[in-house]
């Protein structure tokens, strides 16, 4: 069963099943895989903020170009309002980003291929930016559905579809991380079982595949972790400041 | 049967390609719901804590962290530009010092330049003054000796002819006679001695 591709996504228990009420929260390989990467960004950035030497150690170094490159990336996109999401977005960020990195590591879980993960993310997302954007402008926040400089004809059509497009928002965000993870590791288990079945004289070319794939999928993993932090601030632009 | 044994030792695939396309009986495990509810709460359980400690203990840590290094950075800069503008500034000193300097130079040398012209000029002045006075007195000697030197020369001629006169004759003679004598000569050569 090793060489089933999809075998990789499989959650299994580890330890007891352990029961509230009727909803079974027990400790799996996933839960694993999310405290790993937790405990990593934890470490990393501890370590990282511990010391404060004017030139920084390479740990700090680390930790400080990643601070700088979120807020930077906050502040581009969504301006100067979205400062007190700053932690939210580089919790975020560095989740995903850990997530990903650690599902490259052969035999290891990618917490980010499953779709109910990454879903929950995005439905947070989209519902605190929601709440975020009738807080900050009352019902005025239903003015994102209707664009300014359109002509009154297409209106209730353009209006549809705006609503149909930010309803799909969660949906988009999720499955987008979620379906790049997925297809990266099929692929690149369905060409390392091509090494395997041909052997020592065939398996070279499905092998230089794999080597090109895992660096790849290594840019895809801190791509999507980029994109999903970005289209995170590109949401809370539109509920912070209303351009519509 | 034994070649393609054979030839299955050699791709090792006898027992591998069984496996490896016997995919499509399981199907994506993402869509199994049994775990959601627990990957559901493991995740907002680990990122829960994961946003508590980061945004409660580490992040201010790190941008408290760059604050001071842009405020030390801006103070080592403002320093430098401090020291600039003092060092600017003692130079510029320095600068005014020697044109300063370099103008009471100047002014010095002109000033004993100026002097030394007007004290020459005094000098020559007073030269001139003198070397004049002198040489009016000289004039006026000479224009007096002009003056005395015919009466003297007559005086001394009559004296003498009247001397010469009485030792010859031995007598006394008229000294008036002697004198139209001698004033008549020297009326006569006055303009061949003294005409010149």
């Amino acid at each position: 069963m090793a060489a089933n591709p999809m075998t990789q996504f499989e959650v299994y228990r580890i330890g007891p099943e352990i029961k509230i009420g009727p909803f079974d929260i027990s400790f799996t390989n996933a839960s694993l895989f999310m405290i790993v990467s937790s405990l990593a960004i934890l470490i990393i950035f501890n370590l990282g903020s511990k010391k404060n030497s004017m030139i920084p150690s390479k740990i700090q170094l680390l930790a400080e170009l990643s601070y700088t490159f979120v807020s930077k990336m906050i502040s581009d996109t969504a301006g100067s309002k979205a400062k007190p999401y700053f932690a939210f977005i580089f919790s975020l960020f560095m989740f995903v980003l850990f997530c990903n990195m650690f599902g490259m590591i052969p035999y290891t879980f990618t917490v980010t291929s499953h779709i109910i993960v990454t879903f929950v993310l995005a439905a947070f997302i989209f519902i605190g930016v929601t709440i975020i954007g009738f807080i900050k402008h009352g019902f005025g926040y239903l003015k994102l559905f209707v664009p300014s400089g359109v002509p009154i004809v297409l209106l209730p059509l353009i209006v549809i579809i705006e609503i149909i497009s930010y309803l799909s928002r969660p949906i988009s965000l999720s499955v987008r991380l979620f379906a790049n993870m997925m297809a990266g590791h099929t692929m690149m288990k369905v060409f390392g079982g091509f090494v395997i079945s041909l052997g020592i004289v065939g398996g070279w070319l499905p092998l230089s595949f794999s080597v090109a794939l895992t660096g790849l999928e290594i840019l895809v993993a801190f791509l999507q972790a980029y994109v999903f932090a970005i289209l995170t601030c590109i949401y809370l632009n539109d509920a912070l400041n209303l351009h519509h | 049967m034994d070649k393609k044994y054979f030839i299955n030792l050699i791709f090792l695939n006898l027992f591998f390609s069984k496996e490896v396309f016997a995919a499509e009986s399981g199907g994506m495990p993402q869509l199994d719901p049994e775990f959601w509810i627990s990957q559901i709460f493991w995740l907002t359980f680990t990122f829960g804590i994961l946003y508590l400690v980061l945004s409660k203990l580490i992040l201010p840590k790190i941008s408290a962290n760059l604050e001071l290094r842009k405020s030390q950075i801006q103070e080592n800069i403002e320093a430098a530009d401090k020291q600039r503008e003092d060092s600017e500034s003692k130079l510029r000193e320095y600068d005014e010092i020697i044109s300063k300097s370099k103008l009471d130079a100047k002014k010095i040398f002109k000033e004993t330049r100026e002097k030394a012209l007007k004290d020459i000029n005094l000098k020559k002045d007073t030269l001139d003054e003198q070397i004049n006075e002198e040489l009016k007195k000289a004039e006026i000697e000479i224009n007096s000796l002009k003056k005395t030197a015919p009466e003297k020369i007559n005086k001394i001629a009559i004296e003498t002819s009247s001397e010469i006169l009485k030792n010859l004759m031995g007598t006394e003679i008229n000294n008036s006679s002697i004198s139209a004598i001698v004033d008549d000569l020297s009326k006569k050569n006055e303009r061949k001695y003294y005409d010149n």
